[in-house]
Parts: structure tokens; sequence; C-alpha cells
């Protein structure tokens, strides 16, 4: 049975700075940036007010902010962070030198779109931008699954099998500044669930096994010179992490159900049995998605959607079974890629389809670009599109611009 | 070290820690010049071992210097300082290095 909750009136921002406050990491660096500001402003209140332990660094940018995570977890802290956008962009390349020492910082990405032309507003172009930067990427619904994936996301990232960073991402103001009824654990069982971290255990320069971590008595070199002789064979050991971590992300998910009666795992499948036509897409838009589900089904349409939680990794089984025997596919892109023709989801949800013997017929849709909104009424033409496609049986666009003037 | 006899992905330390000595790991080869140095001009001050950043010279039993071409990689920074000019740079063969 779940433990007992406390309900709370949070925001995006400040349920992510709640579930920090209670996992009490040992070291925090942030700079602001908006939208994700409320949460570093908010957890440096809980520094300020003696309400953890944790050192807060407020550096001078981004890509500072994460070095200091970098030499933090590399000498055996917890280490976090926040940021978006443009500061995500700063942070580049730390973001690699994370992930191929491995180093299980957890960062939240509260979603922003890149400028130029400048723009504060949600879409998912930051964060897909860093896809191949070798985190842990989890996209949240809703607020609550932004508290409850802060405090998975420790055990995901510095699971032995894993150690690797992982990137909680939030859509900005929809979710980040958006008042939101959420239920919170109490800090104990916050602290037993998330535990101690573990390390990966290594050999030292005179053949030792050492714990991964820098220290005095135990000396050990960590981020030195890889060339062709070495290197290859390290990204590998990456790419097997990475694996490993489809079936962390759903232990770790289920774990959690167990303690707070809310599980989660790679994907969420909404009235997908016996649908003929199913919108798979990121984040918050899918709450609206399920809703129009709803009243279609109400209508006596045949849909349902999929929600992607982890888009690294990329729950290659859990899509093919949820997809294999539904005739239309749409997938929602709240970013692009310029001179591809289709957004990034697209490209991967195409690409896991394509080896099933009968393939869906698969359409893009991108949205929201620079927090342009998606309500209701601009999905349910989505549904109605896949639905002419499967009696057409055939794509008539691949790729079309859902509220876009001009279209 | 020929590529293809070293331990497989699943043998190595994660994320490139070093499990050798930096010792083991031969960096002479790089360098196109070498330094060689005119032992009667030596007047032992050891500046080039002190500048070396690769602690390449060495100071012998009798207090000359001698390079360590397994580690040097031929910067010059240990003829740039030498007060004496007792260090030439020459090409690789040159000083059978």
């Amino acid at each position: 049975m779940a433990v007992e909750q406390v309900v709370m009136g949070l925001n995006g921002n400040e349920a992510v700075a709640y579930a920090l406050k209670q996992v009490e990491p040992d070291v925090v660096a942030a700079y602001p940036i908006t939208p994700q500001t409320i949460i570093v402003e908010r957890f440096s209140e809980y520094v300020a007010n003696g309400e953890v332990r944790t050192v807060f660094v407020p550096v001078e940018s981004e890509h500072s902010a994460m070095s200091v995570c970098i030499g933090a977890e590399a000498a055996g802290a917890r280490a976090f962070t926040a940021t978006n956008a443009q500061g995500l962009a700063l942070m580049w390349e730390m973001l690699y030198i994370a992930s191929g020492c491995r180093l299980p910082i957890v960062m939240a990405v509260v979603n922003r779109a890149l400028s130029a032309p400048i723009n504060i507003h949600c879409d998912h172009s930051d964060s897909m931008g860093a896809r191949d930067s070798g985190w842990i990427q989890l996209y949240c619904e809703n607020s609550q699954e932004a508290y409850d994936s802060i405090i998975q996301a420790w055990r995901i990232g510095e699971h032995p099998e894993v150690q690797l960073p992982v990137m909680v991402c939030l859509d900005g103001f929809v979710l980040g500044h958006t008042l939101e009824r959420v239920m919170t654990l109490p800090d104990e069982e916050v602290k037993q669930f998330v535990g101690e971290r573990v390390f990966m255990e290594t050999m030292n320069h005179e053949g030792r096994r050492v714990p991964y971590r820098l220290d005095p008595e135990n000396p050990i070199t960590i981020g030195c010179l890889d060339l062709y002789d070495f290197y290859f064979e390290h990204k590998r050991q990456q790419i097997e992490a990475m694996e490993r971590a489809v079936k962390v992300v759903e232990e770790v998910g289920a774990d959690y159900g167990r303690l707070s009666g809310r599980g989660y795992g790679l994907i969420e499948a909404y009235m997908t049995e016996d649908a003929e036509a199913v919108v798979v897409g990121l984040g918050s838009t899918m709450g609206t998605v399920k809703e129009v589900v709803k009243r279609l089904r109400a209508r006596g349409l045949k849909v349902g959607a999929v929600r992607v939680r982890a888009f690294r990794p990329f729950p290659h089984d859990e899509i093919i079974d949820a997809l294999e025997d539904i005739e239309a596919v749409g997938v929602l892109d709240r970013a692009v890629s310029f001179g591809l023709n289709g957004g990034p989801l697209y490209t991967e949800i195409k690409a896991t389809l394509y080896e099933l013997e009968v393939k869906p017929l698969i359409s893009n849709y991108i949205y929201g670009l620079g927090g342009r909104d998606m309500p209701m009424h601009l999905i349910e033409p989505i549904f109605r599109d896949l639905l002419k496609n499967v009696e057409r049986g055939r794509v008539e666009q691949p790729v079309r611009f859902v509220g876009l003037r001009g279209e | 070290m020929e590529v293809a006899k070293l331990p497989g992905w699943r043998e190595i330390t994660p994320a490139g820690v070093a499990f050798k000595s930096s010792l083991e790991y031969k960096t002479g080869v790089w360098g196109v010049l070498k330094p060689h140095i005119d032992q009667s001009k030596c007047r032992k001050c050891y500046l080039c071992v002190v500048y070396c950043p690769d602690g390449a010279p060495k100071v012998r039993e009798d207090g000359s210097v001698e390079i360590d071409y397994d580690y040097c990689k031929g910067c010059g920074i240990c003829a740039r300082e030498c007060p004496a000019e007792a260090i030439e740079m020459k090409e690789v063969g040159e000083v059978g290095g």
C-alpha cells in the first residue's frame, strides 16, 4: 500500500525544488534563466533557511554550473543543476564530459525555445539538441511527474549498471509556472527511496580495484587522454550503459509506484487497444491529447495516445508493442531538425516501426514552436487526418505544421 | 602497441580511468625535433629539468643531464631556457631519439 502523502499547491518548478529539498543533494550549482529560475530561487531559500545542508554554488555561467557538478560528482558528491535553452547550449561541451566521465548528475531542463529570434517560451529544441550527449532524458507530462521524476532520477542514473547523468525535462511555463495539485511523500520516505550514492569499481594506475571517485587515499585519474587505442571501447561502454538504462527506468518507475501509488514506465499507452489511429508525443501536450482521445472515444472513434516518457534510452520494444497493430500513427514534434523532413521523435518512431512487416501509416505534426499554444481544437483535426489516411490507405502529407499561419 | 591486441571494451576500466602508470604510455614518438645536449657546454644548472613539462631530462649520478627520449615530445622549452645554450633541437634521427 502506498504511504500517506501531503497535497501541496506547487508549480512545476516548485515541485522540482521541493523534491530536491527532500533528496538533499550535496551540491547544487546553477545560473538563473527563465523559465527555470524558480527552481534555483526556491532551492537557494531552503539553503539560506538552513533547511538543507547542500552546498549552493552561485556560478557565473551554465558552463561553470555543469563544471561544478562534474567536479563535485567526481569527488563522490551528489550534484544537481537546472537550466534550459541558451543555458543548456552554453553547457554543451560539459554535457558530453559529464556522460563520458559517467557521472550521474541530475539536471532539470525546463524546456524553452532556442534563440534567435529570442523567445522564452516552451518548445523542445533545447533538449532535443542534447539528445546525443549521452544523457538519459525523461519528459514529464505534469508537475506531479516532475516531482516524482526528480526523485527517481538519482536511482536511475546512479544504478551500478547505468552510471549516467539524467535530464528531467518539463515544459517551460506550461508546467514550470502553472500551479498544480502535487502529492508529496514524507521526507524520510524520499531519502530512503533515493538511498546512498553507489560507485562503480575501477582499477587505479597500480592495477588495484578502487571505487570510481577522486579520493586522496586511493588516487585515480578521471578524464585523461584517451586516443584511438581506447576511446572507441569507452564509447561502447557508454552505449551498453544506456541500453541497460531501459530496464532500470522501468524498475525504478515500478518501485516508485509501490511507494507512492504512481508507477511510471518508459512509455504510457492510453486507449491504444483496438485503436485505428494513435497520436505519439512528449511532455505536457500529451495530457491534452489524452483528453481529446477520451472525447473522440465517446463519439465512437477508435483513437488512442502514446506518451513517450523516456526519449533516451529510446524505448524500442515498448514502441513496437504499442504501435505494431495500429493503422495510422501521428507523431507530434515540438522541435525541428532543419534539413531533415520531419521532427526528431517522428524520425525515431519511423525508424523503429520500419522493421515491422506491415507498417503503420506514419505522419508528422510539428507544433508549438516558441510556445505557440496547442489547444484541443488543433489536436482533433490530427486524429481526423490520421483516420482519413486509414481510409485512403496512404499518407497524404507526411509532415504538417499545426497552428502555423499560412498553412 | 598494436591496437587490435589491447583488451576489449568489457575488460577495460570505465570512462577512461588510467589503469596503468603514465610511465607505460610512451609519448616520445610524437616529436619532430629532439633536444641534443652538448655536455661540454652544460653548466649543470638543471633549469631544463625544472622547465620540462614531461620530466624527460634526467640527472645522472655524475651530475650530468640526459634526455629520456621515451617521453620527450620535442617542444624545445629546454633549449629555449638553457642559459648556456648547450641544448640544440635537431630532427629525429640526428639524435637517435
